[in-house]
């Protein structure tokens, strides 16, 4: 019996393959369909005060802490798909809703070339900049409820900008990327300027296994521009301070910073256990001339600022679907402010409000547990205590939910 | 200025890469282990998983890039296995050889016909594949029909050697079915058997032995056995009880184990692939070790 079954097998399965074939030949409009994923994000937080001060620093960007109570983080709409031999595309909106408005951002709008070769690939448009490890990652794939601190302050979050950037990786068996970009260095750190083309960076990774449990990355990046004039102010205060006007002129901005990771699963496979370790520390050096001007009263001075901030953080799937972690941020700022002149202003209340003032180093713990029921939904609780160098202690818990629909997104290392 | 610098840099990367044999970039260790019996001295190969690893769950980690950075040739599974990190590897690789539509990106699930495919596609059933059962190098017929076109597939990419690779076919089409007509002969008590499995990747042979499955420990495709499920899977066992629980050595067999605390129905666990297991080097000693495990716990 089964010997004749052997025998019609071959080309009955050989024909099973052409009927294959010619049935998903079939002309239809959604066929091309790009790959849609969205990404629901929920919170509830207990904090005590959701304006986040960091002395020392002045805030961009998106740089803030949550609000109090409910509120829904970065719902976001992502679509991509390869344009067509050539190139891919991509295009990530977050909507955000916040004091009652919705608003709809462009994260990312990029397309990028598939067929280069010999390594290299170019990338145009709105994009996170390849510096750093995190600066990358969607905030919906962090570890940790909130971005690390340095992220707040070194880039309001995240270095993105929009512009070009060349990727290389070298033909060697242990893994070796170059990158550059240029962009407009508009963006926070950077500020306006005429060219609209002043933000340069560059970063280098490396990276391999050791044996078949670990695996790490290593990575170096360095970030610059200079602008006419930066408004300071994050996300997080800006309401009230509107009659406050926070600038800094004809600045020069550049961030170094290095990164690692470390991963671990037992055999390589992370599904019941793993381990993971990260660390990233930058250095930014800026300079500039203050200006900060309050209803009538202003104040100048020259300021020379040299920033340090670093995180570290390690997760642990101690079972399937459950997680814990711990982090540590901690930030450090240098600044040196020359010939200061004020009116209506003294400096101690020009140092405060501009946010140039250096205190004591800011710096946050934090704790996280979370719970992943399949691929496509996670659960977190996470407890940080940020105390942010006023002698202000700040306790936040925050209840999140992430949820993934649609296609499966992809995971970096 | 700026511009220059990008320039400058641009040349210096600029280095040439040496070709000697066909790098061929696996996806999985049995299509390693077909490329090496079909490229024989003229592929250098790579897997991208172990035998211990789940396919599902793989990061694109840097030692992965660096590799589809020098592939002339990827093969992998398809079918959705390796949906969550070989686009994102391919993306980051900067290799346009190997880019979906070369004669480099191979996808042996893409050449078979393959059962399972879902008439619903809808998470709340799990982590499934809309293409169907991804695991097709369980199926020895499937796998010859796999073995021609990544024959041809070698062909195309090394012209050279058109001949060897012929030749190495026809070796490896002609052993294949000699060990298939042993293994139908040494399993032909296995009809008519039950099985419960772990996770729906040993269909395509249970298929093919003709034993019939009564149930999966896990509740749906991806998902870890809950106590809930657990307790519904015993009561249906007890009913209709199955001869043996399959369970690969990379998954978590708590709840096979504690199934077969229960009712004493043994549990086999079975390499899922090449280098699963020590005497499994081979993708003939693999359904050897396979085989000889499960006719000799139900004889």
């Amino acid at each position: 019996m089964k010997v004749t079954l052997f025998a019609v097998a071959l080309p009955l399965l050989t024909l099973f393959n052409a009927a294959h074939a010619e049935s998903t030949g079939k002309i239809s409009g959604n066929e091309f369909n790009p790959a849609i994923s969205l990404i629901l994000d929920g919170r509830y937080t207990d904090i005590d005060n959701s304006e986040l001060e960091l002395p020392g620093f002045q805030l961009g960007g998106e740089a803030g802490l949550p609000d109090d109570g409910f509120s829904t983080g970065h719902n976001e709409l992502s679509i991509s798909a390869n344009i067509d031999d050539k190139f891919y595309g991509s295009l990530t909106t977050a909507i955000v809703y916040e004091d009652s408005e919705t608003e709809v951002e462009l994260e990312e709008a990029y397309i990028e070339t598939l067929k280069l070769g010999r390594g290299f690939t170019i990338r145009g448009g709105k994009f996170f900049s390849g510096i750093g490890y995190l600066n990358s990652i969607h905030d919906h794939a962090h570890d940790f409820a909130d971005r690390p601190l340095v992220y707040d302050a070194m880039f309001g979050g995240h270095l993105v900008d929009t512009g070009v950037q060349f990727r290389w990786v070298a033909p060697t068996d242990r893994y070796f990327s170059l990158g550059t970009e240029v962009t407009t260095g508009s963006e926070f750190p950077g500020g306006d300027n005429d060219d609209n083309a002043n933000g340069l960076a560059f970063f280098a990774k490396t990276g391999g296994d050791i044996g078949v449990s670990s695996s790490w990355q290593l990575g170096a990046s360095y970030y610059q521009s200079d602008f006419d004039v930066r408004e300071a102010g994050g996300h997080g205060h800006g309401d009230e301070e509107e009659s406050a006007d926070n600038e800094l002129l004809d600045g020069d901005v550049d961030v170094f910073g290095i990164d690692f990771v470390y991963k671990w699963a037992p055999q390589g496979n992370s599904k019941n256990t793993n381990f993971k370790f990260q660390a990233e520390y930058f250095v930014k050096n800026e300079d500039g001339f203050s200006e900060f001007t309050e209803d009538e009263n202003t104040a100048e001075a020259d300021y020379d600022g040299k920033q340090k901030g670093f995180y570290v953080q390690g997760i642990y799937q101690f079972r399937p679907a459950w997680r814990i972690g711990v982090r540590y941020d901690h930030l450090e700022a240098d600044n040196d402010i020359t010939n200061f002149s004020g009116n209506g202003i003294d400096q101690d209340e020009f140092l405060e409000e501009s946010g140039l003032g250096t205190e004591d180093d800011p710096n946050r713990y934090s704790v996280m547990l979370d719970y992943s029921p399949s691929h496509f939904s996670r659960l977190r609780l996470q407890y940080s205590q940020l105390d942010n160098g006023h002698d202000e202690t700040n306790d936040y818990v925050m209840l999140q939910y992430i949820m993934s629909l649609g296609s499966h997104g992809a995971h970096t290392f | 200025m700026r511009l220059l610098a990008i320039f400058c840099f641009s040349l210096l990367l600029f280095t040439p890469d040496a070709i000697a044999k066909i790098n061929v970039f696996a996806c999985e260790p049995e299509w390693k282990a077909l490329v090496d019996d079909l490229g024989g001295e003229y592929v250098k190969t790579y897997s991208a998983t172990t035998a211990y690893q789940d396919p599902h769950h793989i990061e694109a980690r840097p030692s992965l890039i660096a590799k589809t950075r020098r592939a002339d040739l990827l093969v992998c599974t398809g079918a959705e296995l390796e949906v969550g990190w070989l686009p994102l590897l391919l993306r980051q690789s900067g290799n346009a050889v190997i880019q979906e539509d070369q004669p480099g990106y191979f996808l042996a699930a893409s050449q078979v016909e393959r059962i399972e495919i879902p008439v619903e596609v809808d998470r709340s059933q799990g982590d499934v594949h809309a293409s169907g059962n991804p695991h097709v190098h369980w199926d020895p017929y499937r796998m010859l029909v796999i073995a021609e076109a990544l024959s041809q597939r070698l062909q195309a990419i090394d012209p050279e050697h058109v001949l060897e690779y012929k030749q190495q076919l026809s070796q490896f089409t002609s052993d294949w079915k000699n060990a298939i007509r042993q293994w139908e002969e040494q399993t032909k008590g296995l009809q008519g058997k039950k099985a419960i499995v772990y996770h729906k990747n040993w269909s395509y042979l249970l298929n093919w032995l003709g034993v019939e499955t009564v149930g999966d420990i896990e509740p749906k495709p991806g998902v870890p056995p809950t106590a809930g499920h657990l307790s519904k899977l015993l009561e249906a066992v007890r009913a209709q009880p199955p001869d043996f629980i399959l369970i690969a050595n990379y998954q978590d067999d708590k709840g096979a184990q504690w199934l077969h605390q229960k009712t004493g129905i043994p549990i086999i666990h079975l390499p899922y692939t090449v280098g699963g297991s020590e005497q499994a080097d081979g993708l003939v000693s693999l359904y050897n070790e396979v085989l000889t495990l499960i006719t000799s716990t139900t004889q």
